[in-house]
């Protein structure tokens, strides 16, 4: 796989308000491995997401798309580049003055590049790809928490990305609704899509991924194969995987 | 206090005020940029225009009314109360009809526009429609500063054409004729205060939907943030258009010599 084509970062830091988020972190995800980065709430999993997405910038190092490096250029120069990218956040953020049907469709509308039939019906293609065809003409607040991730999937689909980013996206769902997440992911990969998922759902991540990076305290601790990551020795890492009492992340 | 503070202070003040007016140069370079989101424009004048009507007509009918009142009590020991009709309307054209019109906006609309800014953006719809590579101060600050540009002055104009209305109510029950409350009206006014009267609360809408617009967008936190930032929306439009109202009036009087 050709490292062009990777989305990476190098040597990155970000804080908020004095505190470390990432310090000095390299990251790259290849075309076609699938991957989780791992670590308990607030270990910055979501920062590296919207870094990633040019969506924040960082205090000091660098990101690229591809060979475009983004950190400290206008939005407008790295859109097109970007729009190899979609992400489901991790509430859906589903526009909600908009039904369903716009929301999938809402790019296919702004690059106006097809036609109002060409775009319903790959809108409706999308919608049964996730299983919600019938909430086409819904608005956000009429769905349960679970369709609105697959409404989010749908509309992440639309434009055919080659990478889909996953924030938390069985968080807050039942156990059919994970099941659900974790059935459509598998089914994104089998078509080509590579994806990035932040999650602290072990059974998920092991699920849909290939390699993992495991974060904690602004820095990776763990990066490797499920495998690898099970036999890991690092005290962080082992009590991630099984926690007890006194744990190190109190 | 210590002067790590003040620096502090003075720095965010200072960095906030860069942000503010890079926010109006980005807007006013999209107003004239392809896409015009027309359909979004159409919305807001409705939702900020349009919704803000029958607030603005019941502020100009009874501050016309009081205005009239309070004439027709200080002119009546001078015999001059045939003079009620021009002293209502250059109250109100100049002053109080943009400067009350702009306040009633303000509290209505310009939280309404930070707080549902500020839930797309802790929502995370804002980030979402960038990486759906959207310009968001096209889609989302542009159309509702046009909206407010055309609303704001129309809702002014109907504003203090009810106030005089309510002037000649107030006159007509205290035994004014009307012919001379309605003669009276053009012995007071040149054109420069109908001009005057149009370009304050232009100004004022500017005002309003920027500050709504940039204090949305920079919410942050929860429900809590939300409200937090509609109230600051609100106190600093408010302020914002007290103050500009006296540069402009002093302006406007330099340029009348």
């Amino acid at each position: 796989m050709s490292s062009s084509d990777a989305i990476r970062m190098e040597k990155v830091c970000y804080s908020v308000g004095g505190r470390k988020i990432l310090q000095d972190f390299d990251f790259c995800l290849e075309r076609g491995v699938n991957r989780t980065i791992l670590g308990i709430s607030g270990a910055g999993k979501t920062t590296i997401l919207k870094l990633l997405l040019g969506l924040l910038q960082p205090d000091s190092g660098q990101v690229f798309i591809g060979d475009l490096c983004i950190t400290g250029i206008p939005e407008s120069q790295f859109m097109q580049r970007r729009k190899r990218i979609a992400i489901v956040f991790q509430g859906g953020a589903l526009f909600d003055s908009m039904t369903v049907g716009e929301n999938v469709g809402y790019r296919l509308f702004e690059e106006g590049r097809l036609s109002r039939n060409e775009i319903e019906r790959i809108v409706l293609e999308k919608l049964r790809f996730v299983g919600v065809e019938t909430a086409l003409d819904l608005y956000p607040a009429e769905l349960s928490g679970g369709m609105k991730k697959r409404v989010a999937i749908a509309r992440a689909l639309a434009a055919d990305p080659d990478y889909i980013f996953f924030d938390e996206p069985t968080t807050g769902l039942d156990p059919i609704g994970v099941y659900n997440i974790c059935s459509l992911m598998q089914r994104l990969q089998g078509e080509g899509k590579t994806t990035l998922m932040v999650t602290h759902d072990l059974d998920t991540a092991f699920a849909t991924s290939q390699r993992f990076t495991f974060l904690h305290q602004a820095q990776m601790l763990f990066e490797g194969s499920e495998a690898e990551m099970r036999s890991s020795q690092i005290p962080e890492v082992r009590e991630f995987l099984q926690p007890t009492e006194g744990s190190l992340f109190v | 206090m210590n002067i790590a503070i003040i620096d502090k202070i003075l720095l965010n003040f200072f960095s906030e005020l860069q942000n503010y007016f890079a926010l109006i140069v980005r807007t006013l370079a999209s107003m004239f940029q392809r896409p015009f989101y027309y359909r979004e424009f159409a919305t807001q004048f409705d939702k900020l225009g349009f919704s803000s009507l029958f607030i603005c007509i019941l502020t100009g009918l009874f501050t016309g009314m009081v205005m009239a009142l309070q004439s027709l009590i200080q002119l009546k020991p001078f015999a001059a109360t045939s003079y009620v009709g021009g002293m209502v309307a250059v109250t109100m054209i100049k002053e109080l009809g943009p400067v009350l019109a702009a306040l009633m906006v303000a509290g209505r609309v310009g939280a309404a526009i930070t707080a549902e800014l500020g839930t797309m953006v802790v929502t995370e719809q804002v980030d979402a429609m960038r990486v759906e590579g959207t310009d968001i101060i096209k889609r989302l600050v542009a159309p509702r500063l046009k909206a407010m540009l055309l609303a704001l002055p129309l809702l002014t104009v109907v504003a203090d054409t009810i106030s005089l209305l309510g002037g000649y109510i107030m006159s007509a029950g205290y035994g004014i004729n009307p012919t001379m409350y309605i003669k009276g009206i053009p012995q007071f006014m040149v054109f420069q205060d109908l001009v005057e009267g149009l370009v304050k609360p232009a100004v004022f809408g500017f005002l309003i939907a920027m500050t709504g617009c940039y204090v949305g967008l920079n919410t942050r936190g929860g429900a809590e943030g939300v409200g937090t930032a509609a109230k600051q929306a609100v106190v600093l439009s408010s302020v914002l258009i007290l103050v500009t109202d006296f540069f402009l009036t002093k302006i406007f009087v330099a340029f009348r010599g």
